[in-house]
């Protein structure tokens, strides 16, 4: 049973059983990652160019691990300027790139909406690897993922995305794809960091860690992000780490069975106290292996697609 | 009224004549035109300039000069200079005249010549979105611009007009307080007017969705509540004028990543039509008060003589069918630029025909009479 679209542009409306499918097959593909010859021919002469228009060394070494895993044909295109300071037109360089016979492009922009519109101008498959603070899909694929290998289920779980929820690009792909999963889904930050409205997708709203620590089972602590202006949202990375802040005591305090996730880089002492991101509860490292596994079933399912 | 003629400067998305024919083909015999080209209309030789290049259309081009040198809000414009030469009010359209204390001096200085100060109503600090700021830009992931960033200006240019006994016109109305402050201080006499464009009171923030550049525009599309109060607006006359804030710009820079594209989307082809559409024939509006919103209430505001139909007097008008039902052809418009969300959209109501100067244009060609 093939995927119900060719593209993947972000979680919402995607349907339980595509998600489904995917979290299966990366199950596949994370055994082949424990083998000691770790690629399969699958998409071989498939030709995946990596768009990425704003940096983000961890997703794109993760897809392009996840591509050669597969054997397929790697190309990296990065540029942190934008296209409007270059001279050539993104529409251009897609041409370009367009013209070199390209299957799959996995995009990554500062602009929301840029892979929605890549569909309008490439035949290429489109994987969204991150736009603005819309969506980032496969990271919210990987976090499912994460969390259903260790707790089993998804359906019925009661998860909380603490932080700079509405300038993160983690936040609604996690909240669209757990929700359709059967999940609970809430947010937890200073009110200067959750989005407009968002109540409005079913979302319950945290001003105090130890709440959200104690009324759910998993926690995915996201990164104060103080190179995109986290600094003016809160008054110091002390009083966010005094007040949000995940700290061992704390969940000794009101939730010992929690599980935390976090999508990298940690800033240990602000988000995450070091001995919390350390310990027993978390999955961190898991979800960087756990994301290649992801992204080789999101690449397998819509490059083998006809 | 507010329309983008981009010349000087932008002649790729528009000339003064390109834009001239497009107002003709859209019904208007005169067009007011915003001061932020290349260079501003802030010296009377841009002033002369033109109207120099307008002076042989039969669409009459008014311009409206910056309100301060290079619109920067620093220093105010010869303003009585640029009268002189043709400019019938100020405005550092794009943003908002920058502080308090530089509009003081803007009112007090054009209440000589008894011109309107032509606000773009957004407060800097909260400006720099690319949509609307709701339930629909979190969806987005689209950064917001809040409605208030409008209410703020516009409730500091009301206090300002009372205090100084100026006259400040609100550009491109979009947000419902905003409405209600203007109905308000109308209420206690202060000068103030304002105008609404056609997106605002036809199109919301939904149509964002798409991620189509050509629902982008500053100020942004708000919600169904402020399309709403933007007709009861036009409605009760708080709303004086329709304007189109036509904005040409060039194919290349329209299809753009949402975040780097440009604001603005043209009006002159289509205005009339959305206007008898959504306004008329839904019983918002008579006609008769429409012909007052689009062509004579911008008149008194800009202090111009409103054209009278009788013996004796330049034939300058405008005709009509309020009942033709017609297709928007972007690829048609006589606008050098093609930048328009409602293209084949279907309408009723267009202009056949309009008059001015001894010539009409009729059946898309320009003839003397
Ligand atoms: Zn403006």
């Amino acid at each position: 049973m093939p995927l119900s679209t060719r593209h993947l542009l972000g979680l919402n409306g995607v349907p339980r059983e595509d998600l489904q499918l995917i979290l299966d097959t990366a199950r596949t593909f994370r055994e082949v990652l424990e083998r000691p010859i770790k690629k399969v021919p699958t998409l071989q002469g498939k030709t995946i160019v990596n768009l990425f228009y704003e940096d983000s060394t961890r997703t794109r070494i993760s897809f392009e691990l996840a591509q050669k895993r597969l054997s397929a044909d790697t190309i990296n295109f990065s540029t942190s300027t934008s296209s409007v300071k270059k001279g050539e037109t993104f529409k251009d360089t897609v041409r370009n790139i367009e013209a070199m016979k390209v299957d799959m492009i996995v995009v990554r922009h500062k602009s929301a909406g840029v892979p929605q519109y890549l569909t309008k101008i490439s035949r290429a498959n489109i994987i969204n690897a991150g736009d603005g603070v819309h969506e980032h899909p496969t990271q919210g694929l990987l976090d499912m993922y994460s969390i259903n290998e260790r707790i089993g289920k998804l359906d019925g779980l009661k998860v909380c995305i603490v932080g700079d929820v509405a300038h993160s690009r983690v936040a609604l792909s996690n909240i669209y794809g757990l929700k359709t999963m059967g999940a609970k889904v809430s947010v937890c930050g200073p009110s200067t960091m959750i989005p407009v409205g968002i109540e409005s997708l079913g979302v319950k709203v945290y001003h105090k860690i130890e709440d959200a620590l104690r009324e759910n089972d998993v926690l995915n602590v996201l990164r104060i992000q103080l190179e995109r202006d986290a600094g003016k949202r809160i008054p110091s990375v002390r009083e966010y780490h005094n007040y949000f802040g995940v700290t061992t005591e704390r969940i000794e305090k009101y939730n010992k069975d929690i599980l935390i996730l976090h999508p990298g880089p940690i800033n240990r002492g602000v988000e995450l106290s070091s001995e919390a991101a350390d310990g027993p509860y978390q999955v961190i490292l898991e979800q960087v292996t756990n994301g290649v596994a992801v992204r080789m079933a999101v690449l397998y399912l819509l490059g083998t697609m006809h | 009224m507010h329309v983008h003629l981009r010349e000087p400067g932008r002649e790729d998305e528009e000339t003064v004549e390109t834009g001239c024919n497009a107002a003709a083909a859209g019904g208007f015999t005169g067009v007011a035109c915003m001061p932020n080209t290349n260079p501003d209309i802030d010296s009377a030789e841009v002033v002369r300039f033109i109207k120099e290049k307008a002076a042989k259309h039969l669409v009459d081009v008014y311009p409206v000069a910056a309100a301060t040198l290079a619109r920067k809000g620093e220093a105010i414009s010869p303003m009585l200079e640029l009268y002189e030469a043709g400019a019938v009010g100020f405005s550092d359209d794009g943003v908002a005249i920058k502080s308090a204390g530089i509009l003081r001096n803007v009112l007090e200085y054009s209440k000589m010549i008894d011109a309107p100060v032509i606000e773009h109503c957004e407060d800097e600090s909260l400006a720099g979105g690319a949509m609307n700021e709701s339930f629909t830009s979190t969806i987005l992931g689209l950064p917001g611009i809040p409605n208030v960033a409008e209410d703020l200006i516009v409730i500091r240019d009301i206090m300002m007009a009372e205090f100084t006994d100026g006259r400040v016109h609100i550009a491109h109305i979009s947000s419902k307080n905003a409405v209600d402050l203007v109905r308000q201080a109308k209420k206690k006499g202060i000068k103030v007017t304002a105008e609404v464009a056609p997106h605002h009171f036809t199109l919301t923030d939904d149509m964002l969705k798409t991620f189509d550049t050509n629902y982008k525009m500053n100020p942004p599309l708000r919600t169904r509540d402020d399309v709403d109060a933007m007709i009861e607006g036009l409605k009760d006359g708080t709303i004086d004028c329709i304007a189109s804030d036509h904005a040409p710009h060039s194919i290349e820079e329209k299809e753009m990543e949402f975040i780097y594209a440009p604001n603005g989307i043209l009006g002159l082809e289509t205005q009339i039509g959305l206007a008898i559409s959504e306004l008329v024939k839904k019983k918002h509006l008579t006609l008769e008060q429409l012909v007052e919103k689009f062509a004579v209430n911008p008149r008194r505001i800009l202090k111009l003589p409103v054209p009278k139909i009788q013996v004796g007097e330049h034939a300058n008008f405008t005709i009509f069918d309020p009942e033709l039902i017609w297709t928007v052809e972007a690829a048609k418009f006589k606008s050098k630029s093609k930048n328009a969300p409602y293209d084949k959209r279907l309408l009723t109501g267009k202009a056949v025909a309009v008059i001015n100067k001894k010539k009409m244009f009729v059946d898309d060609k320009m003839m003397e009479i």
